[in-house]
């Protein structure tokens, strides 16, 4: 089949065709050496200190859905792109691009939880914009926020992954595949009448107990693509294996039992509330202990290892002692989740 | 049917019960005792495929028996034409194509369900059919095309939609079915010469159709078949029972899937199916024509029939270079004998339709190679 010349939607799925869209044209245009470090975050150079700076869009649809809104990603996606790089998350933008004929209600509750989740995180929104175009041209509200942080010192080079070694523990602070399987069901037919809630949160504060009180390698937010994901770039970043315990990976169980009917694997479902930690294993315990002291970390658990063997890759142990390849995201799974 | 809370907990009780690994090690382990000869046993269904790989069964079972893979994956089957004429719709004006999320990422002979939809097609993909009514009923301006595909398991609900359409004079909900039937091409398999000493049949079909349909296979073919469900220990136990009746030499048509499975089937769903579909030869991929294998639309419905409410052209239908997903299909290869598989072949750029579909047997392997 002839080369294709037009975006599908797989290309923002955040799997292999978007990493391969962003390789071969936004950092073959823009490269740079900050860009080309393809973290969360910019890390960036300011006076004699460094600030974080980051930006993320928002088109989730449905606008409200269990355990959230867009008005509260858009704080949650954000600040979480800052604390996973090392930041204190300091300052947002927020921009709105609206379909004419929004209720003007909707609006209102969507800015309201947008305000008190960057109370919660302690972040102030200090500029913005707004655009309305006509009707059909976007699907009813876009967001777009962006945010900046300071880094201190000692965190400059988390979101580099350097250092890590055979033998690092990988921990995952709590349920996954949550916020995905919440959108789904609040999306379509399914008529699943199940509890499952987005884990949508801001995890500044749950992140900055664990590096202040304990030493982390390296940490990323699991959303578009899942935890797989994540693991698979840090498998290719770092060159060396990782192996997972699939019945150390918490999952509540009607998040497991949606993936079964479904066909989904919970490692490929986006989070909106969860943050993978590399440690190395003498602090695995250590920072167990300080996640799971918060709500947001109650359910923290080690998932896996870094290992010498199977360069690049991530292998998955499971139940039965069978083992196999677990990949990144590719193609769509779920559209417009975030 | 509504899943609440409570329902999907019992789901996951119900499918843990049949992954302890205890249970399926002493399976294991009796298998190990009882089976003596050199036997070929091929899993149809490709749901059966996925269980076999996603849980590593092969590793437990002893080195006389072997696993091939069948065409039970109906995206896999569906043929080159069919994905074409598919195309070919959604290029109409004011068509609405409705599908199941896997076939819209099968290339055809020039392009895709999936870019066609960025070339300006109208695609959805939708979960069951009766969304596909729904759309019909939301856009009257507009003609919606199901695209029916599937074996027993699936053509019931297409069927039903028709009979709904009708009901509610839905005038502009149409289904192009490549629906298919699984005995034929069991058979077909069988006299084409493929060694094959027994069947781990799909549970699924024969909730529906009951398990007379194999009893020619038991009786004329000598091969036994064993209806299985689609859990690990289900799986095992029905290796167990074939690897049983071939030592004893008498093959018989068995039901492992108790749970689920009775030998007559679902006699409401039957009757849906012949009231709305008859036999026709059909057309698979890689295995050609199989007589008395496909359902088409009776005359009764054929106002609800793609094929006979449109016109279209569609090209003369070429299979990709280099492809073996037919020889696949027919258990003769595995996917590590082709040559593109995980290079220009992989679930993101797929070559094949085998690569495409979830359960088909080179995304299966793609999936869960170690």
């Amino acid at each position: 089949m002839p080369n294709f010349d037009k975006i599908l939607l797989g290309h923002g799925s955040g799997g292999r065709l978007m990493h391969d869209l962003i390789t071969d044209i936004f950092i073959k245009h823009f490269g740079n050496k900050i860009l080309s470090e393809e973290t969360d975050s910019a890390i960036l150079p300011v006076g004699s200190s460094h600030m974080a700076f980051t930006t993320d869009s928002f088109v989730i649809d449905p606008l409200f859905f269990p355990g959230g809104n867009i008005g509260k990603l858009a704080v949650c996606g954000t600040v979480n792109d800052l604390a996973v790089s090392g930041a204190i998350p300091l300052y947002l933008s927020v921009s709105f691009i609206i379909e004419e004929g929004l209720l003007i209600s909707d609006l209102e509750k969507i800015v309201e939880s947008l305000t008190a989740e960057a109370k919660n995180a302690g972040v102030l929104i200090v500029t913005g914009d707004t655009k309305v175009v006509n009707r059909g041209k976007c699907d009813k509200l876009f967001i777009n926020t962006t945010g900046l942080g300071s880094v201190r010192e000692e965190d400059r080079f988390i979101s580099q992954a350097r250092d890590i070694r055979p033998g690092d523990v990988i921990i995952v602070n709590g349920t996954i595949g949550d916020h995905g399987m919440a959108i789904l069901n609040a999306r379509e037919s399914f008529n699943f009448k199940t509890t499952v809630e987005s884990d949508c949160a801001s995890l500044n504060h749950l992140i900055r107990s664990v590096i202040e009180k304990s030493a982390v390698k390296f940490m990323r937010d699991p959303t578009r693509g899942g935890v797989a994901t994540v693991l698979n770039e840090l498998a290719g970043k770092i060159g060396m294996g990782i192996e997972i315990d699939e019945t150390a990976v918490p999952v509540n169980r009607g998040v497991q039992a949606m993936c079964e009917i479904l066909g989904f694997d919970p490692l490929h479902v986006a989070n909106e509330g969860k943050v993978v930690i590399v440690a190395a294993e003498e602090k695995g315990q250590e920072i167990l202990e300080i996640l799971r002291r918060d709500p947001l970390g109650a359910r923290s658990a080690i998932i896996g290892q870094i290992t010498g063997d199977h360069a690049g890759k991530v292998v998955l142990k499971n139940e039965t002692g069978g083992r196999r390849i677990i990949d990144s995201l590719s193609g769509d799974q779920l559209p417009r989740i975030c | 049917m509504k899943w609440t809370e409570t329902s999907l907990n019992e789901i996951m009780k119900y499918i843990e019960e049949y992954r302890k690994r205890d249970l399926i090690l002493s399976v294991a382990e009796k298998l190990k005792k009882v089976s003596r000869k050199e036997i070929v046993l091929m899993e149809v269904c490709g749901g059966h495929t996925m269980a076999i790989h996603r849980f590593g069964l092969t590793s437990l079972l002893p080195a006389n028996i072997k696993l091939i893979s069948g065409p039970g994956c109906p995206v896999c089957v569906s043929s080159q034409h069919y994905i074409d004429q598919a195309m070919a719709y959604s290029r109409v004006e004011g068509m609405i194509i409705t599908t199941y999320g896997d076939l819209i990422r099968v290339p055809g002979s020039t392009t895709s369900l999936e870019k066609e939809r960025a070339n300006g097609s109208d695609v959805r993909i939708i979960y069951s059919v009766l969304d596909a009514l729904e759309i019909a009923k939301k856009n009257p301006a507009k003609n919606v095309i199901f695209l029916g595909i599937g074996f027993e398991t699936t053509a019931p609900a297409t069927a039903a939609a028709i009979l709904q359409a009708e009901k509610e004079s839905i005038g502009n909900f149409f289904v192009l079915s490549a629906h298919k039937i699984m005995p034929p091409v069991m058979k077909a398999l069988v006299s084409e010469g493929v060694k094959i000493d027994g069947f781990i049949a799909p549970g699924h079909v024969s909730a529906i159709t009951g398990t007379a349909i194999y009893n020619d296979l038991a009786d004329v073919c000598r091969l036994g078949v064993v209806v299985s469900g689609f859990e690990p220990a289900d799986m095992m136990q029905a290796i167990l029972m074939l690897a049983m009746q071939i030592e004893g030499g008498a093959p018989k048509v068995e039901i492992q899937y108790q749970r689920v499975v009775h030998r007559e089937g679902n006699k409401i769903a039957q009757k849906i199916l012949t009231d709305v579909f008859e036999l026709r030869d059909d057309q698979w991929r890689g295995l050609g024509v199989i007589p008395a294998s496909g359902l088409k639309i009776r005359e009764h419905f054929s106002t609800f029939d793609a094929e006979k409410n449109f016109d279209i052209e569609v090209p003369a239908s070429s299979e990709p270079k280099g492809c073996i997903c037919g020889k696949i299909l027919r258990g003769l290869k595995t996917p590590l004998d082709c040559g593109l598989f995980a290079k220009q072949c992989t679930p993101g750029d797929p070559v094949g339709a085998c690569m495409v579909s979830g359960e088909g047997t080179c995304a299966t392997y793609y999936k869960y190679r170690t």
